[in-house]
C-alpha cells in the first residue's frame, strides 16, 4: 500500500507538470488548429533561462527566495516572449495555408530551438540546483511525498484556478473562447483575432515555463532534449482528454501521469515512454475526440 | 423531351438528426427517369443535408434512399459509403466548390473516369498494351466531356486558376465523367452573373438531352429553377412543404410564406 | 521609397533587433556551467553585437520577403525561374544527338564514380542513394497522398532488421547447409520489401479515419514504438548493440574485400534507384497516382467520384513502406551493422525535410532534396554541427516562401489534335 501511495503521489506530481505543458498545446490547438511541436522546446527554454539567470543572480549573492522568484519570473517572461515571437515569425504567415505547412513549420522550429540551445549551451546533462524551499511541516510524511512534489501540486492547482477564472470571467477569456469556436465570426464582431492568438501563445508558454522550472527542480537536471519527450507526452495527454478542451487537458495529464507512474512501478521501467505512445494509439483508434471531446463532423 | 414518369430514386421518410437538431424530418421524395427536378427552400432548410444523405456523406438517422430499377425493384443505398453510391450511378457537385485545385482541368475529369478502368499498381508499372489503350481511352473520353461542357480551351490549366463560372462547370464535367444516371447539382449557379447562369442553364439542358442523365438540383436562383425544372420540391425547416410543377409552386401559399413570411 | 517609409522601416528593424538581442541574451551571450550544484555563468560579450546586427539586417530581409511572397501572383507556366533554366536546356530536348550524348556522359560518370573517387566518397554516395530511395518512397505518402508520416524510419528499420534477423536466425542454418551467406542479401531484398509493406498496411488500418494532424502524431508514435521495441527486446533484436557482421551480397560466388564490396553495393544501389525512379514515374502518370493525388486534394470529393478512400490510403502507406524496406536492406549491407540509433525520429524528420525542401510531390525534387541533405554535410564539414539548425531554417523558409519546394511538381500537359474529320484526341506530351 505504501508503494502504491508513493507511486500515486509521484504520478500526481508528474501529471501536474504534464498539465502545465498540455494546457498550452490544447489552447493553441483550440484556437488555430495547430499542433505546436515547438511547445516542448518552450518548456525546455524556460528551464534553461531559470538556470542561467538564477545561477547568475545567485552568484551575485542574492538571497535564495529572491533568486527563486526572479528566476521563475525570468523563465516565464522569456518563454512567453519566445512563444510570441515564434507565432509571429513562423506560424502567422501560414495561417491561411494548408494545415500541413504549419505543421512542417512547427517541426522546423522545434529542430531549430533544440539545436540552438545545444550549440549555444551544451549537449550535456546539467545539474539543476533547486531553489525551492524545503517545507518543514512535511517532516512526518516525507516517505510518501516530498516538498517539491507538494509545491508542484500546489502551484499547479493555483494556476488551474487562475486560468479557469481567466477563461470564464474575463473579457480576454471570452474573446479566446469565441475565437476558438469560430475565428471568422469572432473577427466580424470586432475581436482582434491576431491579438487573441498571441495572448494564447503567451499564456501557454508561460505555463510551460513554470512547468519547466518545477520539473527541473524536481529532477535536479536539465538537458536540451527534455522538451521533446515532455512535449510529446503532454500532447498525448491533451489528445487523451480531448484536444481543444482545457479541463480535458488536465484530466488527460493526470491519467497519463498515473499510468506512467504505476506502469513503471509495477510493470517495467524500460518502457516508460512507451506508455504514452500506447495510450495515444489506443485513444486515436477508439475515441479520437478524447475523453471530453466531441466528435466534429466536417461540413460538406 | 418529356420524361416518363418512372421513378429511379425513392426517398422515404428520411430524417437526419444532429445532436438535438432535426435537420431533416420525415422527407419523402422521388425522382423520375429523365426529368430535371429541383429542391428549393430558404437557407438552412436542409437541402444539402438531403444531398449528403443520398450520396453517402451522411448516414441518415431514419428512413431509406433507394434506387429503383426498370422492374420496380428497389435497392437501398442509404448509409453506404460515398464511393459505392457513386459506383451505382449517382454523382454530385458541391455547394462550396470542391475541385482538385492543384491538378489540371483535364486531370480533374480523368479522375472521374477512375472507375471505368481496371488497372492497379502492377499494370501501372508494367504499362502493357491494354493499360495504354485504357489510358488513351480515358484521355479521349475526358476531352470529349470537356468539349461538351465547353471547357476544352482550359485543358491544361490548373483547376484553381479557372474563372469562377468555369470552376463550377468543371465540377459538373467531373461528375459527369463518373457516368451517372442521376446527377445531383448543389447550387450550380451560386455566385454567377446572369450571362454565366444562362450558359449553365443551356449546359444543364444539353446534359439531359445528350447524356440521358436525370438531374436533381438545389438552387436559390428562381429564374433558373423555373426555366429548367419540371418538378419542384420545397423544403422548410427540414420538412417538405410543397411539391409540384413550377407554376403550382409559384402560387403556393405555404411556399410564399416560407420565403417571405406572412 | 519615401523618406518616411524608410525611416519607419529602420525604426521597426531597430525595435526588432532590440527585441531579439534581449530575447536571445540569456541563451546566446550567457553560458552556464554547473559544478557541484552551483551554477556559474560566463558572459560571451562578443556575441552581442552579432545578434544585434544580424537581427537588424534579417528583419529587413524578412519583411521584404514577406511582401514579395504576399504580392506574388502565380506566374504563367513558362516564366518561373526554374522553367527558365529548364528552357536553357531546350537544346537537349530538341537535338537528339546532344541528348544522347548527355545521357551517355551521365551514365559514364555514374559508372566510374567509385573508381574515380575511391571508397570513402563511394560510401557517401551509397548513403545518399539510399536516402534518394527513402525520399521517393515518402514522397508517395506525403507528396502525392498528402498523408504526413512522421514515423517513416520505422519501415526503414523493418527492412534493415529483416536482413539482420535473416542473418542472425537463419544464417547459421544457411552456412551449415553449405550455402554461402552472400545469398542472404538477395533473399532479404524482396522479403524486406514485402514485410515492410505489411507493416505499412498495418499502420494504415488505425489511421484511416484520422485527419492530418492526428495522422502525423500517430505515425510518430508508431515510429517511436518500433524503435523502443528494437531497443529493449534485446534477446531478439540485440538491443542497443544491434546486429553486426551482416554479410555483404556476394558477386558471382565470390566474397569481395571491403573496397570492391563497396563498389558492388554502389552499383546495386544505383540500379535500385534507377528502378525506383522508373516505377515511381510510371505510377505518377497512372490511374493509381491520380487517385492518390485526388485524395490529397479533397478527400470528400474524391470519395464522391467513386474512389475508395480506405483502399487508397492502404495503397499509399503500402507503397511508401515498400521502398523504405528495400532501402533498409541496402543500408544493412553497406554498414554490416545495424542498431536502433539509425532509425530515430530525426531520421524520419530528415527524410521529410528532403521531400519538403526538394518539392512535395515532385520526383526530381525528392531526388535533389535527398542528395542535398546527405551530401552537403559531408562536403561542407565546417558547418556540420550546424546541420540540423540549417535544415530547420531551410525547411521553414521553404514552407513559407516557396511551399512547392526547390523543384516543384510539374503537371503533365496534353495536346489534342483532330484526326481527319472524325474528332478523336491524339495526345502529345510536353
Amino acid at each position: 500500500m505504501d508503494y502504491f501511495l508513493q507511486l500515486f503521489l509521484s504520478g500526481t506530481a508528474k501529471g501536474s507538470i504534464y498539465a502545465l505543458i498540455s494546457l498550452g498545446y490544447t489552447m493553441v490547438y483550440g484556437i488555430v488548429q495547430l499542433i505546436n511541436f515547438a511547445h516542448g522546446e518552450i518548456y525546455m527554454i524556460g528551464g534553461f533561462t531559470a538556470l542561467i539567470l538564477g545561477g547568475y543572480l545567485f552568484t551575485l549573492g542574492l538571497p535564495v527566495p529572491l533568486v527563486l522568484v526572479l528566476s521563475i519570473f525570468a523563465a516565464v517572461v522569456f518563454s512567453s516572449a519566445y512563444g510570441f515571437t515564434i507565432e509571429r515569425l513562423a506560424y502567422r504567415p501560414l495561417r491561411n495555408k494548408p494545415r500541413l505547412s504549419a505543421l512542417i513549420s512547427a517541426i522546423g522550429i522545434s529542430m531549430i530551438l533544440q539545436n540552438f540551445v545545444l550549440l549555444m549551451q551544451t549537449e550535456k546533462y546539467l545539474a539543476f540546483p533547486s531553489y525551492l524551499p524545503e517545507l518543514s511541516f512535511l517532516e512526518p510524511v516525507t516517505e510518501y511525498i516530498n516538498s517539491t512534489q507538494v509545491i508542484i501540486l500546489g502551484t499547479t492547482s493555483v494556476i488551474m484556478i487562475l486560468l479557469t477564472v481567466l477563461i470564464k470571467f474575463t473579457r480576454i477569456g471570452k474573446a479566446m473562447r469565441a475565437t476558438a469556436q469560430d475565428t471568422n465570426m469572432a473577427q466580424l464582431v470586432g475581436i482582434n483575432v491576431n491579438q487573441v492568438i498571441s495572448v494564447t501563445f503567451v499564456i501557454g508558454s508561460a505555463l510551460a515555463a513554470i512547468g519547466g522550472v518545477l520539473i527541473c527542480s524536481y529532477m535536479g537536471q536539465i538537458n536540451y532534449y527534455i522538451g521533446f519527450v515532455a512535449g510529446i507526452k503532454a500532447f498525448v495527454a491533451a489528445v487523451l482528454g480531448g484536444i481543444g478542451s482545457i479541463p480535458g487537458a488536465v484530466i488527460g495529464s493526470f491519467i497519463l501521469g498515473w499510468t506512467e507512474s504505476l506502469g513503471t512501478g509495477y510493470i517495467s521501467s524500460d518502457y516508460e515512454d512507451a506508455f504514452a505512445f500506447i495510450i495515444l494509439i489506443l485513444i486515436l483508434i477508439l475515441k479520437p475526440a478524447g475523453v471530453l471531446g466531441k466528435n466534429q463532423n466536417q461540413k460538406v | 423531351m418529356t420524361s416518363e414518369m418512372k421513378p429511379i430514386l425513392e426517398i422515404e421518410d428520411l430524417s437526419m438528426v444532429f445532436g438535438g437538431l432535426r435537420a431533416i424530418d420525415c422527407v419523402s421524395m422521388h425522382i423520375n427517369s429523365g426529368e430535371i427536378a429541383a429542391l428549393i427552400g430558404p437557407n438552412g432548410a436542409g437541402k444539402t443535408t438531403i444531398f449528403n444523405c443520398i450520396t453517402g456523406v451522411y448516414k441518415p438517422t431514419e428512413g431509406t434512399v433507394s434506387i429503383v430499377d426498370s422492374d420496380g425493384g428497389k435497392e437501398k443505398i442509404q448509409g453506404l459509403k460515398p464511393h459505392l453510391i457513386n459506383n451505382k450511378g449517382l454523382a454530385r457537385t458541391f455547394q462550396n466548390i470542391r475541385l482538385f485545385s492543384n491538378m489540371s482541368v483535364l486531370e480533374n475529369v480523368m479522375i472521374g473516369r477512375h472507375n471505368s478502368l481496371k488497372g492497379g499498381i502492377l499494370s501501372a508499372i508494367v504499362r502493357d498494351r491494354r493499360t495504354r489503350e485504357e489510358e488513351q481511352r480515358i484521355l479521349d473520353e475526358s476531352y470529349e466531356i470537356l468539349k461538351k461542357i465547353r471547357l476544352d480551351q482550359f485543358v491544361n490549366e490548373t483547376a484553381r486558376n479557372l474563372p469562377y463560372g468555369a470552376q463550377r462547370r468543371l465540377e459538373i464535367a467531373r461528375a459527369l465523367a463518373t457516368d451517372p444516371f442521376l446527377l445531383l447539382l448543389d447550387e450550380p449557379v451560386a455566385g454567377m452573373n446572369p450571362h454565366e447562369t444562362k450558359e449553365l442553364e443551356e449546359t444543364i439542358n444539353l446534359i439531359r438531352e445528350q447524356e440521358k442523365v436525370t438531374i436533381l438540383l438545389i438552387e436559390h436562383d428562381m429564374s433558373l429553377v423555373m426555366n429548367v425544372s419540371e418538378r419542384i420540391y420545397v423544403l422548410d425547416y427540414g420538412r417538405l412543404i410543397a411539391e409540384g410543377t413550377p407554376l403550382e409552386i409559384k402560387s403556393n401559399r405555404e411556399v410564399i410564406k416560407a420565403y417571405l413570411g406572412e | 521609397m519615401r523618406q518616411n517609409g524608410l525611416k519607419s522601416e529602420i525604426l521597426g528593424s531597430l525595435a526588432q533587433a532590440a527585441w531579439f538581442t534581449v530575447l536571445l541574451f540569456p541563451l546566446i551571450v550567457m553560458k552556464v556551467n554547473v559544478a557541484m550544484s552551483k551554477a556559474t555563468v560566463q558572459f560571451r560579450w562578443s556575441y552581442l553585437p552579432i545578434i544585434a546586427i544580424a537581427s537588424f539586417v534579417l528583419s529587413f530581409v524578412w519583411r521584404r520577403a514577406l511582401e514579395w511572397s504576399s504580392t506574388r501572383v502565380e506566374k504563367p507556366a513558362g516564366s518561373s525561374f526554374s522553367s527558365k533554366i529548364m528552357g536553357r536546356f531546350q537544346i537537349f530536348e530538341s537535338n537528339k544527338t546532344i541528348r544522347l550524348a548527355t545521357v551517355a556522359l551521365f551514365v559514364l560518370c555514374v559508372a566510374v564514380y567509385p573508381f574515380a573517387l575511391g571508397m570513402y566518397h563511394t560510401n557517401i554516395m551509397i548513403t545518399a542513394l539510399i536516402y534518394v530511395m527513402l525520399a521517393l518512397g515518402l514522397n508517395i505518402v506525403v507528396g502525392w497522398g498528402g498523408l504526413l508520416n512522421l514515423g517513416y524510419a520505422a519501415f526503414f528499420a523493418v527492412g534493415a532488421y529483416t536482413y539482420g534477423f535473416l542473418w542472425k536466425f537463419v544464417g547459421p542454418q544457411f552456412v551449415s547447409a553449405g550455402f554461402d551467406t552472400g545469398w542472404l542479401f538477395w533473399i532479404a531484398l524482396p522479403m524486406a520489401g514485402i514485410i515492410a509493406t505489411v507493416f505499412g498496411v498495418l499502420l494504415s488500418l488505425p489511421v484511416l479515419r484520422l485527419r492530418g494532424d492526428y495522422l502525423a502524431i500517430i505515425t510518430l508514435a508508431f515510429g517511436e514504438i518500433v524503435r523502443m521495441v528494437l531497443q529493449n527486446a534485446s534477446d531478439i533484436t540485440g538491443g542497443a548493440t544491434g546486429i553486426s557482421l551482416i554479410p555483404r551480397p556476394w558477386f558471382l560466388g565470390f566474397k569481395l574485400p571491403p573496397k570492391q564490396a563497396a563498389t558492388y553495393i554502389y552499383y546495386i544501389a544505383v540500379i535500385l534507384v534507377v528502378l525506383t525512379v522508373f516505377i515511381v514515374r510510371r505510377l505518377e502518370d497512372s490511374r493509381v497516382g491520380r487517385a492518390l493525388e485526388a485524395m490529397r486534394e479533397d478527400e470528400i470529393a474524391c470519395q464522391s467520384m467513386g474512389i475508395d478512400l480506405v483502399h487508397n490510403k492502404l495503397v499509399t502507406f503500402a507503397l511508401g513502406a515498400f521502398w523504405a524496406g528495400i532501402a533498409g536492406v541496402v543500408l544493412a549491407a553497406q554498414t554490416t551493422y545495424i542498431n536502433p540509433d539509425s532509425f530515430t525520429l530525426w531520421e524520419s524528420v530528415m527524410i521529410l525535410m528532403a521531400v519538403v525542401i526538394g518539392g512535395q510531390g515532385s520526383i526530381p525534387g525528392a531526388i535533389v532534396g535527398a542528395m542535398l541533405l546527405k551530401l552537403l554535410p559531408e562536403y561542407f564539414r565546417p558547418l556540420a554541427q550546424y546541420r540540423m539548425l540549417i535544415y530547420g531554417i531551410a525547411m521553414i523558409v521553404i514552407i513559407i516562401f516557396k511551399p512547392d519546394g526547390l523543384i516543384p511538381r510539374k503537371r503533365k500537359s496534353y495536346y489534342f489534335v483532330k484526326k481527319n474529320s472524325a474528332d478523336s484526341g491524339h495526345e502529345v506530351r510536353v
